[in-house]
Order: structure tokens, then sequence, then C-alpha cells
């Protein structure tokens, strides 16, 4: 892979690292709201490839199908954190390794 | 020139990235998130996807990073940032991603395969903004009317899950 002119591929490779890490915080940490931040890295490396290749094709069905992911996200985090805040409230915890209830 | 700043935004989303999954506060997580996603917002400026680009500061930095602080602040967290970072689980979670991380290296050890070259550009393409609205308004008009309802959904279910139940006697 070469590192001067910028290609498709880069930005892909871009985006694979950036789901990497948006996997880590997923699967490792305990903390909710990390958690829910880790889905948001994971949704802009998705966008990121809708983007890539939206620019590759001179198209801009990419982009349109990018909205949409960022509207999916953002209504995510909303009832998400509201889901939080409830927990919270009842629980008093945001840890989501004692969210057991469900658990024998 | 374009490379350069490709990496300098590339730098800035991975650090901010790396530092949100690593950092014990949850609000040191939000700041480092915001500068992920300004540099993703760069990103999208450098492909030319200006309309994106926009909502990306707007929707992102501006609105979902209040909400996140917002929930930071309103869960006080003090007693849980002493504590463990990690689930129990974490090992298998490691060998799962190394998995994926060896198999997305050697794709890329491959090369891309069979990724034809770009069409040349037509001529006289309008700007960025008109033709998204184009596309969405023409093509994509019943998946935006759908994701118009969805949000409609959102807002009232995390109003309703959010507020305070009163206790019935």
């Amino acid at each position: 892979m070469n590192f001067s002119p910028i290609t498709t591929g880069h930005y892909l490779v871009l985006s694979a690292a950036l789901l990497l890490i948006g996997s880590v915080g997923l699967l490792m940490r305990r903390n909710v709201i990390i958690m829910l931040m880790s889905i948001e890295l994971i949704l802009n490396a998705v966008n990121i490839n809708l983007v890539a290749f939206s620019r590759h094709w001179q198209q801009v069905t990419g982009q349109v199908f990018a909205i949409f992911v960022i509207t999916v996200a953002v209504a995510e985090t909303a009832v998400g954190l509201g889901i939080l805040i409830a927990l919270f409230r009842n629980r008093g915890t945001v840890l989501s390794d004692e969210i057991d209830l469900l658990k024998w | 020139m374009d490379a350069a700043l490709f990496y300098i935004f590339a730098a800035m989303t991975l650090i901010g990235a790396l530092l949100t999954v690593t950092r014990r506060n949850p609000v040191h997580s939000a700041i480092s998130l915001i500068l992920s996603l300004l540099g993703i917002a760069g990103i999208f400026l450098l492909q030319a996807a200006e309309f994106l680009f926009a909502v990306q500061i707007l929707l992102y930095v501006g609105g979902v990073m209040v909400l996140f602080l917002f929930v930071v602040m309103l869960i006080h967290l003090e007693e849980a940032a002493k504590l463990r970072n990690y689930t129990r689980q974490w090992p298998v979670a490691v060998v799962a991603l190394l998995a994926v991380l060896i198999e997305v290296l050697a794709f890329l050890n491959a090369g891309l395969p069979g990724l034809p070259p770009s069409p040349s550009p037509r001529p006289l393409l309008p700007g960025n903004t008109e033709r998204i609205a184009d596309a969405l308004f023409n093509t994509y008009v019943l998946p935006f009317e759908a994701a118009s309802l969805l949000l409609l959904v959102a807002i009232v279910g995390a109003v309703w899950m959010a507020r305070k139940k009163e206790v019935a006697e």
C-alpha cells in the first residue's frame, strides 16, 4: 500500500480501523455510556465507507444512505440514553455486568 | 497537500477513538469522541461531501455530544470511575477482535481485489447539496418519510422512558 496519492483504499483502511476500535469499546467496556459512544464510532466508520464509495463512483446515493445512517444513529442514541436514565433511576448503576436481573 | 490533510484528519479520528474507548472518566471519553467526530467531518470534506460535513458538525458535535454530556452529568459516576474499567469477559473479546484484525490485515496485504477505476467525473455537476436533495426527494422519498416517522417515535420514546414516574397510590 503506497502512501502518497490518497485512493479509495486509504479511506477503507481508515474505516476498518475505526470499526475495530469501536468494537473494542463495545465489547470490553463496562460503562453503558461508553458502549453507546462506541456504537457511534462504529456507525461513523460505516459512514466513511459509504462516502468513500460515493466519491469513487461519482454517485450521490452513498451520501444519501449516510444521511439515513446518521438519522438512525441519532434515534438510537436518544432512546438509549432515555433507557439509561430510567435504568439508573431504578437500579442505581450503569455498569453492564451489574444489570443481571434476567441472568440465572 | 491532500495527502497531508488526509493523514492529519485520520490521525485525529483514530487518536480520538482510542482515547474514547480507554479513558476512565466518561467526560474525558465524550470530549475525545468530539475530537474523533471532527476528524470524520474533515474526512467528509476531503471527499467533497460538503452537506454531510455540515450535518456531522451540527448534528453530532452539536447535538449528540451535548446529549451525551448531559446524561454523563445527570448520572454521577464518581464511584463508578474508580472501579474496574473492563468487563470480566475481556479475554474473549480480545481473541475475537484479534481474529478480525488478522483478517483485515490479510485483506490489506492482498490489496483491493476487483475495485474498478472510478469513472471520469461528468462535466457541469451541480453542487453537492443540490444533488443530495435531488436524490433524497425524488428517488428516496419513501425512506425519507420513514426516517421522519422513526425520529418521531424516537423522540416520544426517549421522553417517555426518561420521565420521572409518579408513584401511584
